[in-house]
């Protein structure tokens, strides 16, 4: 990303406010799907991988179940592959008891225009026949292109289409945080 | 200017101002088809025609040993009218024209009627080159004194495309052509070495997979040759010599006082086999394009004299027969519009030969192999007063990006479309009669010589 | 920009471990009922095939239909092709059916250079002549890496025919490319004469490669090249060159035995170990589909190519 001149970022949330917004989507997942006995998370690489094994974790820490996690590449089905160069795949890694008649929550971090969750939807419509499919994400920036919502939500963070918002993960960045950023072109 | 030289009525040309090889400027009194006057403040007659020649360079016509006309059998890739129409653009006043057309220029009939055909377009004079074998099969001598006995005179014999590859044939052949001091011009390629080849072997063969000519295919027939015309006592001359150990061969021929000489094309002397990574067959050509060693070999054997002539090997094909894959492509490249240039970018350019050189390499040499130098209406003689009227302007000091488009070849397999060269050809003049002023054809001169009508 | 996959050699370490580490997602797509991905719709890949080859164009035609690519089969045995049309003539006719890319097979080295010039799509060689085949070194890279994992510093031995071979020469400048360590064993007729200019080593002895061997590859010798004197006698070659199981012991533990096909079974490879559990034949096959829809998805999948070479 091209860091220009007048770019402005603002930390949204810092690492304590997305632990505590994980705990509280795991409580609620266990509230909605009733104890989370049948739940597959599957995360959208690849920090919706991380975050989803992070719920998992959450869920372990309060009702002392090992949820089933996963991932879940999406690439292969986006629609706007063809607006840049083809891209490196990501991994998709299914619980060997697969998706059939599970409680499916796809994981990401930001939920936009919805187009990545339908290719989400699409892409585990070819692996299996779950018996729902949830929605988890960190932040949704709004400006949905598609009639897609989520269960659940870290937080509601009203934005400009030029403004771009950016998660970190301990993980993979090596610090927690959400940034939004304006100017400068996203 | 369409009727050149033959509607004129002085018929005199004083060219101004023209450097001799390169030397001081001079004027040049051309008069009845000879030279008649060299000088500075040369008048001429008043009705003369006066070329001005400020800042070119005078050449003796130019005479190329090794020229395919395809006529007869293959007129959709060149004429002798278009393929000498070709020739005097680039300088030359003599081409030899190659036998293996379809028939094979293999009779006195068939030579006679190239000759004729070049007598009629009247660009330059074409000396047929007779088959060494009937057919170009390899196995039966041809008639060779009836070649040389006929109006042709043929001289030169080869079976050029082929290899005279049978030792025995090839023997008789230098033997037999001694009762009337001709030659035999070989195409030095072992052709079980060569079955199938496309490029030449080495690193780029090996790595673009394509089957290998190498080197030693033609080392191998010149080794052989050398011996046997030294055997006999026969004169030999090797057509387009291309490999750093032709040449070696051929010096140590030479040192022996044998009567071999040899000719190289102005391709190998600034191409290599690198250029065939692009599979373009442009660049098929046989023999194949050598290594940048081959050609440092060849461009020092062509200064100091080992290898005697630049032949062009002008090979014109339809663009059919080169829009393929490499391996179903035609052999060869058009050459006769860029020789003179091509000699310049590699020999002159580089100082390893003067302009004396090249008139050496691309015309008294030449026209001495082909035993032209016995017949005092013949071009390719030095340029002195008496001397017949044949000589190339040229000019040194420009440079031009080679457009196929331009060529009066009717093929445009040319492998340096794009390419810059230095040096134009502004006139050609043949005993005494402009074929090229300005650069331009001086228009088709139909039956100029013999009164005929084309057919 | 168009790019194209004609040679193993237009392919940067980037490029190659890419198309390897999409192969290796898209092979868990394989093991899925539902093998078919969206990814390509609406693009036209055509399959001109100028030589028989079921298996490649079978391959070909298995990954450009799992990621959802209009497949036209041109096969030119039998067509306008060998009544004397020429590749230039079919090329303008694959222009008008608008493909996205061209899967070539030629007898003739440089065949998809030729066509490159003349088409607008990606074009992939999928074998020419002497020349290449830059897919199946793909797909022995990719299987050799299930097995063995990294190929940095690995020791490959490619044994026989190294002269006609189009799969060696796309397999020595692939496997250097990643790293590995190549060594051509033939007797010296069937080796190219330049091929000390390649990126490998050269031996005519095969036992004295062996002990240090991770992965052998033979490769088919035609029994034709007998009769042109590159070898004595059928039992000579497989006496000095072919893989029995007495040389297999003489391997490490771990080595693999590798064959592109199709192969002779008795002649450079005894049939005991091609069937053996070292052997990779069978995986190779399946292989060449995930490897081949790597190479069509990096090629067609985005708004322009992300592997090739770059023309234009």
């Amino acid at each position: 990303m091209d860091v220009a001149r007048n770019q402005v970022e603002r930390a949204v949330l810092e690492a304590p406010d997305i632990g505590r917004a994980l705990t509280r989507i795991a409580h609620e997942i266990l509230e909605r799907t009733k104890g989370g006995k049948d739940i597959l998370l599957l995360g959208i690489p690849t920090r919706g991988a991380v975050l989803a094994r992070r719920l998992a974790e959450k869920i372990e820490q309060v009702e002392g179940l090992t949820p089933r996690v996963g991932t879940l590449d999406v690439t292969m089905y986006r629609d706007d592959l063809r607006l840049k160069p083809a891209r490196a795949l990501g991994r998709t890694e299914l619980p060997g008891d697969g998706v059939d008649d599970r409680i499916v929550v796809l994981v990401d971090d930001v939920l936009y225009s919805g187009r990545t969750v339908r290719a989400a939807l699409d892409a585990l419509n070819d692996v299996g026949r779950p018996r729902a499919v949830q929605l988890a994400v960190l932040v949704d920036r709004g400006h949905r292109e598609l009639p897609i919502r989520a269960d659940y939500v870290g937080k509601n963070l009203p934005t400009s289409r030029s403004e771009t918002v950016k998660v970190f993960a301990e993980e993979i960045d090596g610090r927690d945080a959400v940034l939004l950023i304006k100017g400068g072109g996203g | 200017m369409s009727e050149a030289g033959a509607g004129r009525s002085s018929g005199e040309i004083l060219i101004k101002g023209a450097r001799i090889l390169g030397g001081e400027p001079q004027d040049i009194l051309l008069k009845d088809g000879r030279i008649a006057g060299i000088g500075s403040g040369l008048a001429g007659s008043p009705g003369a025609e006066v070329v001005d020649a400020a800042n070119l360079i005078a050449l003796p016509g130019l005479v190329d040993l090794h020229t395919h006309l395809r006529e007869p059998g293959r007129e959709d890739a060149e004429t002798v009218a278009s393929g000498t129409a070709a020739a005097a653009l680039g300088g030359y006043t003599v081409v030899h024209a190659m036998a293996n057309t379809s028939p094979v220029a293999d009779t006195a009939g068939v030579v006679e009627q190239v000759w004729r055909l070049g007598r009629q377009a009247g660009h330059c004079d074409v000396q047929p080159v007779g088959a060494v074998t009937v057919g170009l099969n390899g196995t039966h001598l041809a008639e060779l004194g009836a070649m040389a006995d006929s109006a042709a005179g043929v001289r030169v014999f080869s079976d050029d495309g082929r290899c005279v590859s049978d030792a025995v044939l090839m023997r008789r052949a230098l033997e037999y052509v001694k009762a009337f001091d001709g030659v035999v011009a070989q195409h030095a390629q072992e052709p079980r070495l060569t079955e199938g080849a496309q490029l030449n072997e080495g690193r780029m063969s090996a790595e673009l997979g394509l089957a290998g000519w190498p080197a030693v295919a033609e080392e191998a027939i010149i080794a052989r040759d050398c011996l046997l015309a030294a055997h006999v006592g026969s004169r030999l001359h090797v057509c387009h010599v291309s490999t750093a150990g032709s040449v070696e061969i051929v010096r140590w021929a030479k040192s022996k006082g044998w009567q071999v000489t040899c000719e190289v094309t102005p391709h190998h002397l600034i191409l290599t086999d690198e250029l065939a990574a692009s599979y373009d067959p442009i660049y098929k050509v046989n023999p194949p394009l050598r290594t940048a060693d081959d050609v440092r070999a060849l461009r020092e054997a062509l200064a100091d004299g080992t290898i005697d002539a630049v032949a062009t090997d002008h090979a014109p094909h339809p663009v059919e027969d080169k829009e393929t894959e490499w391996a179903a492509a035609a052999m060869g490249m058009i050459g006769l519009e860029t020789a003179l240039s091509v000699v310049q970018h590699a020999m002159v350019d580089t100082g390893l030969l003067d302009w004396a050189g090249v008139a050496d390499r691309m015309a008294y040499r030449p026209a001495v192999i082909g035993r032209l130098d016995g017949h005092s209406e013949s071009p390719g003689q030095p340029l002195r007063v008496g001397a017949p009227a044949s000589l190339t302007l040229y000019d040194p000091s420009v440079s031009r990006p080679v457009d196929p488009g331009e060529m009066a070849s009717k093929s445009r397999n040319t492998p340096y479309a794009g390419m810059v060269l230095p040096g134009r050809v502004v006139a050609t003049f043949l005993r005494g009669r402009p074929t090229v002023l300005d650069g331009k054809l001086t228009g088709p001169v139909s039956g100029a010589e013999t009164g005929e009508s084309s057919k | 920009m168009r790019r194209h996959l004609i040679s193993a050699a237009d392919l940067t370490r980037e490029d190659a471990l890419l198309i390897l580490d999409t192969a290796d997602e898209l092979a868990r797509v394989s093991e899925r009922s539902i093998k078919k991905l969206p990814t390509l719709r609406g693009r036209t890949v055509v399959n001109l095939f100028f030589e028989d080859s079921t298996r490649t164009r079978i391959s070909f035609e298995a990954a450009a239909k799992r990621l959802s690519a209009d497949v036209i089969n041109f096969s030119a045995k039998g067509s306008s092709v060998s009544k004397g049309e020429s590749l230039k003539d079919t090329a303008l006719t694959l222009e008008a059916m608008g493909a996205d890319a061209v899967v070539i097979r030629h007898s003739a080295s440089g065949a998809p250079h030729r066509l490159s010039n003349w088409v607008r799509g990606s074009v992939v060689n999928a074998g020419d002549g002497t020349h290449e085949h830059p897919t199946q070194a793909l797909l022995d890279a990719f299987t050799m890496r299930r097995r063995l994992g990294s190929l940095e510093g690995r020791c490959v031995t490619i044994v026989g025919d190294i002269l006609h071979s189009r799969v060696a020469r796309s397999n020595v400048l692939l496997l250097s490319t990643l790293g590995a360590k190549v060594t051509l064993v033939a007797p010296p007729t069937l080796l190219p004469v330049a091929v000390d200019s390649w990126p490998c080593e050269v031996s005519y002895d095969f036992d004295e490669v062996l002990p240090k061997t991770d992965v052998v590859m033979m490769l088919r010798v035609q029994r034709e090249r007998m009769n042109a004197a590159y070898f004595p006698t059928e039992r000579e070659y497989s006496r000095r060159y072919g893989l029995d199981r007495e040389r297999l012991a003489r391997m490490p533990q771990d080595a693999i035995v590798m064959h592109p096909g199709p192969m002779i079974r008795g002649m450079e490879i005894a049939a005991e170990v091609a069937d053996s559990a070292r052997s990779t034949i069978v995986e190779q096959v399946a292989n060449g589909v995930t490897v081949r829809m790597a190479v069509l998805y990096l090629l067609l999948g985005g708004s322009e190519p992300a592997i090739g070479k770059e023309t234009e």
